[in-house]
């Protein structure tokens, strides 16, 4: 089969690769119909998440049909099924899984023993990600390998489109999450940095969720004009100071709740010292992370007010400022999402037309056109904001 | 490396057996060749730099290489990493510096006058490369590439933004876990502070 497969810092290439087995009663194969990149590929992209090899396969946004089950599965899912793939591996079993936290279930991990030493506690096994969770073989290939099938899916109806529920395995997910996680009050002004996918998906989750103002920042235009689109009021970082926009917007209190959508690769510019330098530090392999929003959001922030984290940092950042955390009372929510928390009521919006999620789609290519749009997406070319791929076209 | 890496895969897991074309262009791959050859030059300024000014007759200024040494260091790093562009027209920048050093000692009472010409043609055929690397993966990288459009159609509310505003209020049940912590309710005036 084809695949998009990791071969080192910017090289991805559509390699031939052998077919996926099943290898445990609890396995699944399913064939992609649909995948994307995701932001967070481009971390990958750019090798800042430690432990990916050459011969990784990409991506952890797919969806597809059925086509082999293992003799575990016991009729949860079907041959002919049409299912999302969450990128969280799930048992379904574990105490963290009963209690909702699925994105750290204890038993989905299959190289946990590095990750416990790494993270003291190991997390979830996810798809196409580093040997950290589990290295299990991606979805932007023409078939994927499901572990733990059984509960690691959500069944879809036919009559939605594949760009209707795709992102109800990550982006759609993550963005509602952030937003959750703000615990949202009819008065509260939320302020998301960051207006690619995972913040697009923020801004339409506070919409839904009665933020009084929601505000979006980035640098982008056409990002800037898709969040407007959503419901937002924009802040061009490069044309006006957050900070005194954002006091400004809510009467010099700032806001409530602050969501980071942006994570560890933090835009670098002059009119920003602290990127400068955790650009130089990330170079020299002396700093994994780029926390200038992180910082910002802790500056700016209302006292006790809340910070969501769905941006993705991967190990040791500079320069945090605790003492202002600690000194205003700021709640800290981060994590990686537990997908399958939401995605029935998620399921449920999307049918019923609060939302459609499909407005994010930019681009719909081939598989053998994903490297190339690897390129197009990090470097915001061509307006790109959310890449499509098609492994069965 | 990637059958090696192949060790650590599990016996069900696909493996490459054909590679498609790389993403890398001409342009990156000769930036990582010059982000090389900058870090080595770099060592060997910064090491060599008593052996490098005999050599040109240009005795006294160790001091000075050393600090371009350093300074090819840093474009090398930069030219290695994703920001190659920056790495590339530092590179370039550094090459008019090095020429400038190298024809001031063009002059005719240098004993190693033709060393410096031979170390001055060589500058001159590097700075040509690390143009060409330069301009291939700043054309390549461009932001500029492609159309410009604007998303203002795109609300991603079939129902319009007014009646999405607070839609899943109705029906959402938050989390107890997640509701906002305790010290919002000393915020809106229920409590008074209290020390550590």
């Amino acid at each position: 089969m084809r695949a998009l497969v990791w071969h080192g810092k910017e090289d991805i290439r559509c390699d031939t690769v052998s077919d996926p087995r099943i290898e445990h009663p609890r396995d699944a194969i399913v064939q992609v119909t649909s995948c994307a990149i995701c932001g967070s590929d481009l971390h990958l992209f750019h090798n800042f998440i430690p432990a990916m090899l050459p011969g990784d396969i990409m991506g952890h946004e797919m969806m597809g049909e059925v086509v082999e089950v293992g003799s575990g599965v016991n009729g949860h899912i079907k041959k002919g099924d049409r299912v999302v793939v969450p990128f969280t591996i799930i048992c379904g079993e574990c105490d963290q899984c009963n209690r909702g936290n699925f994105s750290v279930c204890e038993r989905s991990n299959r190289k946990k023993h590095l990750a416990d030493k790494v993270f003291g506690h190991g997390t979830a096994g996810l798809f196409g990600y580093t040997h950290l969770t589990g290295g299990y073989p991606g979805g932007q290939a023409e078939y994927v390998r499901v572990p733990f099938a059984d509960a690691t899916h959500i069944k879809v109806p036919d009559g939605l489109s594949d760009e209707q529920v795709l992102f109800l395995g990550d982006i759609f997910p993550t963005g509602w999450q952030a937003a959750v996680q703000c615990d949202i009050q009819p008065t509260d002004t939320v302020a998301i940095w960051g207006c690619g996918p995972v913040g697009q998906m923020a801004i339409r989750s506070a919409i839904l969720l009665g933020a009084e103002r929601v505000v979006a920042i980035d640098c982008i235009s056409e990002r800037l004009s898709m969040a407007r689109a959503g419901g937002a009021t924009t802040i061009n970082f490069k044309e006006e100071s957050v900070v005194e926009r954002l006091n400004e917007l809510t009467g010099g209190k700032g806001p409530e709740k602050c969501i980071d959508a942006t994570g560890m690769e933090s835009h670098v510019s002059f009119a920003h010292p602290d990127s400068l330098y955790d650009r130089a530090k990330q170079m020299m392999m002396l700093e994994n992370d780029r926390p200038h929003v992180l910082r910002e959001m802790i500056y700016v922030c209302r006292p006790a007010g809340v910070l969501s984290i769905p941006g993705v940092y991967s190990g040791l950042a500079d320069k945090i400022p605790l003492g202002m955390l600690m000194n205003k009372g700021l709640t800290v929510r981060t994590g990686q999402t537990h997908v399958n928390r939401w995605t029935d009521d998620l399921l449920r919006r999307i049918e019923e037309g609060q939302i459609d999620p499909s407005f994010v789609i930019t681009h719909t290519v081939a598989l053998e056109d994903g490297p190339e749009m690897y390129k197009v997406f990090r470097d915001k070319q061509d307006s790109c904001i959310k890449v499509v791929l098609k492994p069965q076209a | 490396m990637r059958y090696i890496s192949n060790i650590v895969r599990s016996e069900g897991d696909p493996k490459v057996l054909h590679s498609g074309p790389s993403l890398l262009s001409g342009a990156d791959r000769l930036a990582r060749s010059l982000g090389w050859f900058s870090i080595g030059l770099g060592l060997a300024e910064l090491f060599a730099a008593e052996q490098m000014t005999r050599a040109l007759g240009m005795e006294g200024k160790e001091a000075l290489v050393r600090s371009f040494g350093l300074r090819e260091i840093g474009s090398g790093i930069l030219s290695l990493s994703i920001d190659k562009q920056a790495g590339l027209w530092s590179r370039v920048a550094g090459d008019g510096l090095d020429i400038m050093m190298l024809a001031s000692e063009l002059r005719s009472d240098n004993p190693k006058r033709e060393n410096v010409g031979v170390a001055l043609a060589m500058v001159l055929g590097v700075t040509l490369l690390d143009f060409i690397g330069a301009q291939g993966v700043t054309s390549r990288h461009s932001r500029n590439r492609g159309r410009r459009r604007d998303y203002r159609d795109r609300s991603g509310f079939p129902k319009g933004v007014g009646a999405a505003r607070g839609a899943a209020r109705k029906d959402f049940e938050m989390p107890r876990e997640m509701r906002a912590a305790p010290i919002l309710a000393y915020a809106s005036g229920q409590s008074s502070a209290g020390g550590e």
